[in-house]
């Protein structure tokens, strides 16, 4: 992709990146370009080494690459850190003012550019600005318009009042014209296009919470945890325009217990959290599903377990997301596949819920949540959005529900599993629920046809949705190929770039990106016509692909990686060659 | 609401297990009585029940209820009464399943203040897995798990609900059958947490505490000269360890509740059957 643009800013935590790094890519988006950027942090607020990667390009970019053309250093260790990514014409823009820089030199077919940033921060109002003095310097060197950087500093410093904007916008320029003086553009081989297209730019908890509001979610309860803490921000602050609210717990137990509480009054009610807070809620969750209340519990995975790496990538919880909790749980898990996903997914888990009276698990993982993508507007679609509350009783038909005695039946043991609902307030409707085994009335019993009944019922929701809903997977590449690879969550991106690496290589694959985890496809059709199944998932023991191999009784290929960072499209393209078994060079 | 509606209209037809003489039947005659004198009815009750003995409540109760698991009946009360403001929210449970399993969310459902009621049955023991000690039990009780006395101090939940800035801290007793309903009443009517400690004797696995001794030590605040508006008379009498009142150990009249704080007053059931109208605009702020 000749047009492509790799930049990143690195330094310490604390030093603003993240926000330097979301105003470059918010610029690059507002001048019409594609964006999809990435972070490197470790869990540490300040100190220790962070960068904000932010690749660009004409065309939609979906995952990061091994490849840097201009790289922010505020420290040696971001060189250090990158060596491997930077490459003939990389451009290294740093403070050579600046101590800890001093002795510093570009590696061999690099550029060396270095510009007073602290210095020139301070005359245009203060040296907490060095970061926008080498934005201004990179617009620069890519020969990017640098008015595309004033409205993003305007969206990100409007509220501090307009001469912090001006400060800023001035900071970029004496960044520009330092370069423009001191070297000549024509030396560095970078000219980004601009378009006049509109993109949005957001990350994968934007989009859940933007999903979750969409679909009628009027109260969250979640308790901080990185990487799903993004989902209960997002919200606070939006979702009260709505009537809505949400609540920091003060802990996980108690927010799904709250989520639960809301989600049995009537709400549409979600919690988010990451594995350690997933643990934590198993017990209520069996409750959700023995009292047939509908509600969505989001899990944003990272790296475990116990506390793991909890800025790192991972997809582990599969297992506990199958099969957690005590007893047996029927349950959906719906997982998302990009950052666009993650809004139509939640939207569909409150549709699943609620159709159902189950609990949904709505997954997400760390490389979805903290990437910001850009995407067109009309792909988050708000008139497709469709709200289907499943089999709620109003009071004019109350009475078709009620037994001899006047009494609703809340478990009535229906055909399809679904029973039908009142919510409280519902004149004649009153009942109770529990996590007890009951009967059709909510009470508690140890009936053993009664249990049996119940059992069945609850478990029929699940089959029952398996025939009248579908459980389809998205399909990439070449629907002929001998090579069939499967993934799940965030991998698609990385997989669908690899999949043009690879016909360069001229290997074709088929690849199936399934969002359905429970109930999901069945392969074993395309696993049969199939010479060789790969299966591509972040953690180390293929949890996809042990239920792959369950549910088609065929043994898979692995590619598994675990170090805590998400695929690259050249490196999954390279593990994907090398298990073939006329492994092929790929050129990148 | 009707205002025809009588405390009978709230037992369900199950019979209660609990065993003859248990605290809890008095207890849970109280809670309805409170709820029919306040004009609620059924169907716009909710009631919210924990584990244990006192957990079964919810059973014998007709409304809407959850018996949820051990120990986090106030999270759901909780969520309830923030998606549905319109319903009356009651919360009960046991000492074992308030005060230990549950503490932390005892303590957070003070200083939440959400409006609602929460009324623990308190024995002073753990019933319904047959006698160990409980976070309220005396530190010389001797059980199964505490054959020479659990030898520690027993929480005091009631200092506990003061500490955490409680709006309406009681005591009560669940065979003074007319000053428990009394008591559980001005709970309900109380703008905020209206909380309700009650000794409800099990009859069972506490020689102890006993109806008898209650009876006879028991000191109804009414008969003091007790300013339940008086912080600082409240703390007093409730660190006063050797004494058991009853009645309201302290109010705060000008409390504002969590709800009225953060304006939730729609019933968020009610949702249109698409995304809102304006929520493209939700899509232009990522512009
Ligand atoms: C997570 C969990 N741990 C333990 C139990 C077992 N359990 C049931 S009731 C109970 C104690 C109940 O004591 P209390 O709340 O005082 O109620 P009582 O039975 O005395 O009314 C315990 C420990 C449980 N149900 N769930
Ligand atoms: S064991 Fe105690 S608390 Fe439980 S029902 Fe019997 S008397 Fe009541």
């Amino acid at each position: 992709m000749p047009d492509d643009l790799n930049w990143a800013i690195g330094g310490e935590a604390g030093d603003g990146i993240n926000s330097t790094g979301k105003i470059f890519a918010q610029a690059l988006s507002r001048a019409g370009r594609h964006v999809f950027t990435s972070k490197d942090f470790a869990s540490r607020i300040r100190g220790g080494y962070t960068a904000y990667k932010v690749r660009s390009s004409t065309a939609q970019v979906e995952s990061v690459v091994d490849r840097l053309d201009i790289l922010i250093a505020l420290t040696q260790r971001t060189v250090e850190e990158n060596m491997d990514e930077l490459h003939e014409g990389s451009i290294i823009i740093y403070d050579g003012e600046r101590t800890m820089m001093e002795d510093f030199e570009a590696p061999e077919g690099m550029i060396d550019l270095p510009v007073p940033l602290k210095s020139l921060a301070e005359d245009a109002g203060g040296a907490i600005m060095q970061n926008i003095v080498a934005l201004g310097a990179a617009c620069e060197v890519a020969n990017f318009p640098i008015e595309n950087l004033d409205e993003a500093l305007e969206k990100r410093f409007g509220n501090k009042g307009q001469s912090i904007v001006e400060n800023n916008k001035e900071a970029a320029r004496l960044g520009e014209e330092h370069v423009q003086e001191e070297y000549d553009r024509d030396d560095f081989g970078y000219d980004v296009e601009t378009t006049d297209s509109d993109y949005v730019l957001l990350n994968g908890d934007e989009a859940i919470g933007m999903g979750a509001i969409a679909a009628g979610c009027r109260f969250y309860s979640g308790y901080p945890i990185t990487p799903a803490t993004d989902v209960m921000e997002y919200l606070k602050g939006k979702i009260e325009r709505y009537g809505g609210h949400v609540m920091q717990a003060e802990d996980e137990l108690s927010a799904i217990n709250m989520a639960l509480g809301a989600a049995r009054a009537g709400a549409r009610s979600m919690t988010a959290t990451s594995g350690p807070g997933i643990d934590l809620m198993a017990e209520t969750f069996g409750l959700v599903a023995t009292s047939e209340t509908p509600l969505v519990i989001c899990d944003v995975m990272r790296s475990g377990p116990s506390t793991g790496m909890p800025t790192k990538q991972e997809q582990g919880d599969l297992d506990m997301l199958l099969y957690g909790g005590h007893g047996e749980i029927p349950r959906f898990v719906v997982s998302a596949t990009t950052v666009a996903e993650c809004f139509h997914k939640t939207v569909e888990a409150f549709n699943l819920a609620e159709k159902y009276q189950t609990p949904v698990y709505l997954v997400a993982d760390l490389a979805l949540s903290v990437t910001e993508q850009t995407y067109e507007p009309e792909e988050f679609d708000m008139d497709a959005v469709e709200v289907d509350r499943g089999k709620l009783v109003e009071e004019s038909d109350i009475d078709t529900w009620l037994n001899d005695k006047d009494q609703f039946q809340p478990h009535f043991p229906a055909a399809d599993g679904v029973s039908p609902r009142t919510l409280p307030g519902t004149s004649g409707g009153a009942h109770m629920t529990t996590g007890l085994e009951h009967d059709e009335l909510g009470r508690r019993t140890e009936d053993t046809d009664v249990r049996i009944e119940q059992v069945d019922k609850r478990n029929q929701k699940v089959r029952t949705a398996q025939e009248e809903e579908e459980w389809d997977y998205r399909e990439f590449g070449d629907e002929d190929a001998d090579t069939l690879v499967v993934s799940w969550g965030s991998n698609e991106g990385a997989m669908r770039e690899a999949i043009g690496f690879l016909e360069e290589a001229d290997v074709s694959v088929r690849f199936l990106s399934v969002p359905y985890l429970f109930p999901r496809p069945d392969l074993s059709e395309e696993f049969e016509e199939a010479e060789e199944v790969i299966v591509v998932e972040c953690n180390a023991t293929g949890q996809f692909a042990d239920v792959l191999e369950h549910d088609t009784l065929t043994r898979v290929k692995r590619i598994n990686k675990y170090n805590g960072v998400q695929f690259k499209a050249d490196e999954l393209a390279e593990r994907i060659t090398e298990k073939l078994d006329t492994p092929q060079e790929v050129p990148t | 609401m009707s205002s025809d509606v009588r405390f009978t209209d709230f037992k369900s037809d199950k019979q209660p297990t609990w065993c003859p003489g248990c605290g809890d039947f008095g207890t849970m005659n109280g809670m309805m009585k409170a709820l029919a004198n306040t004009g609620n009815d059924p169907d716009n009750t909710f009631v919210v029940a924990g584990i244990g003995c006192s957990g079964k409540i919810g059973t014998y109760m007709h409304s809407y209820a959850l018996h949820g698991v051990h120990g986090r009946a106030l999270p759901v009360g909780i969520g309830v009464k923030s998606a549905n403001p319109d319903l009356e929210v009651m919360v009960s449970g046991g000492d074992g399943d308030g005060y230990s399993i549950g503490a932390g969310h005892f303590v957070h459902a003070v200083r939440r203040n959400m409006d609602m009621t929460y009324v623990v049955m308190d024995n002073r023991i753990y019933g319904l897995t047959k006698g160990q000690f409980s976070p309220t039990s005396r530190e010389d009780f001797e059980t199964a798990t505490s054959p020479d006395g659990p030898k520690q101090e027993p929480v005091n939940p009631k200092a506990l609900a003061m500490a955490a800035g409680g709006s309406f801290v009681a005591q009560s007793f669940s065979s003074d059958a007319q000053r428990h309903a009394e008591l559980v009443q001005q709970a309900i009517e109380h703008d905020g947490f209206g909380y309700v400690n009650v000794y409800s004797p099990c009859v069972t696995f506490n020689d102890v505490d006993t109806y008898d001794y209650f009876r006879d030590t028991i000191v109804d605040l009414d008969e003091t000269d007790h300013d339940s508006n008086d912080r600082d008379a409240a703390l007093e009498k409730i660190s006063d360890d050797d004494t058991e009142y009853m009645g309201v150990l302290y109010q705060d009249d000008e409390s504002v509740p969590y709800n009225e704080r953060h304006d939730l007053d729609s019933n968020m059931a009610d949702i249109p059957d698409g995304a809102p109208e304006d929520a493209t605009d939700l899509v232009r702020e990522f512009y």
